[in-house]
């Protein structure tokens, strides 16, 4: 079927998706993909393309409003579009939306065609679980099967004809009685572990990090929406590295020097120590400015990279996001040391707006 | 597809009857026709502006885009959607509850009702659903010939100009032009404006000195007309139209996007009337007639729905609503004119009531002559502001946020005024067609506190210059400073002016 729309929606999205028409690529936008605002609301993002004309700038326009509050008190929210018909204004075109996380997943898994990931280890790793399949004529009495049990007896009555329908009284007997079963069955299991590695040297910036953050937060609901138990480590490093919470991971400034392979050698401990390779799939995702301490430090980086970490995982993610201070040479080292390596992902990030790209970067292989 | 758009049996009975109501209470609509669609074919004719019909272009992809994601999402869902034509068009969703059909009917027959009374109405093409058809013949012949990413890239450009139109334009005649008569004999004919009088009463009807110097300020006009055009003129495109070296297949393109353009004002300009006028009525006639006790909670909850507020947001159903109201209330009870303005006894004003009845009468003559501007100017009043809690935002730099800035009537009725004229748009005219006496082209920004996007405003020059094809200026004020704004084809450049 046909509909009228399709041709300008197809030619909408090949320009959007940079086949077509160069010169509208300037007047995209990506639209908002993340505000973590309230527990999960979220903006779906929506590419739109916005044809200039003369028009007022924005910020110091203002305008009148509607409720309650006091003069000088900040009002709710942005200048948005009202009623719900489809006007002939344009609004802000960010679509805010409760959504659970799997439902988020989904739509980012939508938005970017991400494939489904395929897990190692489904074949060696089983676990054994139990659960009720049917109903069987003897088991404990505590997993009696009340209306079963008197269903077998009414069969039982009328059959034997004792059942008297003005009377309608039913007896099990020992033979009536019904139970619920349960079989064991192996489930093949599968693990993940994510392993975020930041660089918190005094070049990373607020606007570094909350790079990060975002891209974290994405991949993190991505991967629990592929894998039951997920498990996180964060790593935070300097010149030297620990492990830490969530919460120190997002938020704390160090600073000092570079030193790239302390984050990755406690990345070895931590999998050696807690997450045997064989049962787990591991994402180590590390996040830097590119700036290391010397060429000696890259070297012994590598050796980890290429003995230990890309051995034991699904697939290493390294992003580099853009700083005014960092020189950047890192992902260069990388890219020479692993030249079509399919296990080793690499993405640059300059700004916010790359972030989306960076995603589908990282999560677009499906390994 | 083509899957039957004709109402149910049921549905055609609530149709029937709630046309009987809208009758009933006095509403004179252009007959409405109803077809019933699915919510794809729904956000199909809404991103097409309610036209079907209408040309290709990639920009009803992605408002159906939008829709679609909105709606799948269920961010949103469109209710209503009636289209400004004789007869009126009109869709209902397929999947509504019947409560639901029946608000829309009710709140449709409100709509076209306005359309046909309203004055700002009384000029648009009344069988646009046919000229859309035809724009839309026009443009695909233009594509057959010249290829669709040409004419795709030439209707962008047009686009980018939509709104330079004037909104009033259409309410005034023709401009009369005054080339039939040579200008020099203009000149020789021009003299003082001579009332009849008795020969004796001349020297004091006619005084010679201010005839004299009424025949100066004619000559001076006339000096005047020589430049081009000879007034600064708000309707850019037309004047692109008529005077920029365009392809005949450009010009008709252009003449599409003014035209629908225009189509489309009247529904800017009066968009708190209008969707006010057609709630009122939505709301009359569900709570008063065809309202079945059983759906009295689905109906308060999508009339609250769709009244609802944000703060920060005008809600144009809400305020519109309200202010009909509350006329028809202050008609009804007397509360207007110079008796009830000058009682200051609170007490007294609150029990006011002189029993006229003229509430509904007033409403509807309200409906016919007003515009969104003139409405709010006449009707906004001190206690009404106060009872909708309106108040005035403005942005606070350091806060990097919006704040409630004031509560007072006056400046609240400003601010809606400001944001209400020319729909929210920048006022450009067109005042000199031949700048630098090299065919350059000028334009001027009436700046009246808010700055233009500049970076918006610079490709924009690019665009009309791609029409002009010779160089394009536009003067406005830049951080307090006049400035000029030039575009030459190949560079941008900025001058302050003295």
């Amino acid at each position: 079927m046909v509909r009228r729309v399709d041709p300008d929606s197809r030619r909408f999205r090949d320009i959007v998706r940079g086949k077509i028409r160069e010169n509208l690529k300037h007047y995209i936008s990506r639209g908002e993909l993340i505000a973590r605002q309230g527990k999960n609301s979220v903006s779906v993002p929506l590419p739109q393309i916005d044809i200039p004309n003369f028009r007022f700038g924005k910020p110091e326009q203002g305008g009148v409003g509607q409720g309650p509050g006091e003069e000088g008190q900040p009002i709710g929210g942005e200048e948005a579009e009202a009623g719900p018909e489809a006007g002939d204004q344009p609004g802000e075109h960010v679509l805010e939306v409760d959504v659970s996380l799997e439902e988020l997943a989904e739509i980012l898994g939508e938005e970017l065609e991400l494939p489904n990931i395929e897990p190692k280890g489904t074949d060696s790793v089983h676990t054994m679980k139990e659960r009720y399949t049917g109903i069987d004529s003897q088991g404990p009495e505590s997993l009696r099967h009340f209306k079963r049990t008197f269903k077998a007896a009414l069969k039982r009555q009328i059959q034997t004809g004792v059942y008297d329908p003005k009377n309608p009284i039913i007896i099990p007997m020992r033979d009536d009685r019904r139970y619920r079963s349960w079989k064991t069955q192996s489930i093949p299991q599968s693990n993940a572990v994510i392993i975020y590695m930041m660089d918190v040297s005094g070049s990373m910036g607020n606007e570094q990090k909350e790079i990060v953050r975002i891209e974290s937060f994405w991949l993190d609901t991505w991967l629990k929406s592929q894998y039951e138990n997920i498990e996180t480590r964060y790593i935070i490093h300097d010149a030297a590295a620990k492990v830490v919470d969530a919460h120190t991971f997002f938020n704390v400034r160090e600073s000092g020097g570079t030193k790239i392979s302390s984050a990755y050698k406690l990345a070895k401990e931590v999998i050696e120590k807690e997450f045997p390779p064989s049962e787990w799939n591991i994402y180590p995702f590390h996040f830097s400015d590119g700036d290391n301490w010397g060429g000696d430090d890259t070297t012994l980086c590598m050796d980890i990279l290429n003995e230990q970490l890309m051995p034991w995982s699904n697939v290493f993610c390294y992003g580099q996001v853009k700083s005014a201070y960092g020189s950047g040479q890192f992902i260069k080292d990388l890219r020479e040391a692993f030249p079509d390596d399919d296990r080793m992902i690499l993405s640059e990030i300059n700004s916010r707006d790359e972030i989306l790209n960076s995603l589908k970067t990282f999560l677009g292989k499906g390994r | 597809m083509f899957e039957n758009r004709q109402l149910t049996p049921r549905l055609e009975e609530l149709r029937t009857q709630i046309r009987a109501y809208a009758v009933d209470f006095g509403l004179d609509f252009f007959e409405v026709i109803y077809e019933l669609v699915d919510y794809d074919e729904m956000n199909m004719i809404a991103s097409y502006g309610g036209f079907p019909t209408r040309y290709p272009h990639w920009r009803f992809g992605m408002q159906f885009e939008e829709l679609q994601k909105s709606y799948s999402y269920g961010l949103s869902k469109i209710y209503e959607l009636v289209i400004n034509n004789d007869p009126c068009y009109a869709y209902l969703m397929r999947s509504n509850p019947e409560v639901d059909q029946k608000l829309v009917m009710s709140h449709v027959y409100g709509h076209s009702d306005f359309f046909k009374n309203n004055y700002w109405f009384s000029k648009t093409n009344r069988k646009m659903v046919d000229e859309m058809a035809n724009h839309a013949v026009r443009v695909r012949r233009h594509i057959d010939k010249y290829g669709l990413d040409e004419v795709e890239q030439f209707i962008d450009v047009c686009l980018s100009l939509e709104n330079l139109v004037d909104p009033h334009a259409p309410y005034f005649g023709e401009h009369k032009t005054s080339s039939e008569e040579s200008r020099e004999e203009q000149r020789l004919a021009a003299t003082g404006t001579k009332f009849r009088t008795k020969p004796y009463m001349e020297e004091f009807v006619n005084p010679p000195q201010v005839l004299a110097a009424e025949k100066e300020v004619r000559l001076k006009e006339l000096d005047r007309e020589e430049r081009f055009p000879a007034k600064p003129q708000r309707d850019v495109l037309t004047f692109l139209i008529n005077h920029a070296p365009l392809r005949h297949w450009q010009r008709d393109v252009l003449e599409i996007i003014r035209d629908e353009a225009y189509y489309f004002a009247p529904q800017g300009m009066t968009k708190i009337m209008n969707e006010g006028w057609a709630s009122f009525w939505h709301s009359k006639i569900m709570t008063t007639k065809a309202l079945d006790s059983t759906e009295i909670i689905d109906y308060a909850d999508h009339h609250s729905g769709t009244m609802g507020t944000r703060p920060g947001v005008l809600n144009p159903y809400k305020v519109g609503i309200e202010l009909f109201r509350d006329i028809e209330e202050r008609w009804n009870t007397g509360r207007f004119g110079p008796e009830y303005d000058a009682c200051d006894d609170y007490s007294k004003r609150q029990s006011w009531d002189l029993k006229l009845g003229l509430g509904r009468e007033k409403i509807f003559e309200v409906r016919k002559i007003y515009n969104d501007i003139t409405f709010i100017d006449e009707y906004l009043t001190p206690e009404f502001c106060n009872q909708s809690q309106l108040f005035t935002y403005k942005f606070d730099r350091h806060a990097g946020n919006y704040v409630i800035d004031s509560r007072e009537f006056k400046s609240i009725k400003e601010k809606l005024l400001d944001s209400l004229s020319n729909m929210g748009r920048p006022v450009i005219n067109v005042d000199d067609g031949n700048f630098k006496n090299r065919g350059d082209l000028h334009m001027t920004h009436q700046y009246q506190g808010v700055p233009l996007k500049l970076d918006y405003a610079r490709a924009t020059l690019e665009n009309i210059h791609k029409i002009w094809s010779r160089g394009v200026h536009l003067e406005t004020e830049v951080d307090g400073k006049r400035k000029l704004l030039s575009y030459n084809g190949s560079r941008h450049e900025e001058k302050v002016l003295g």
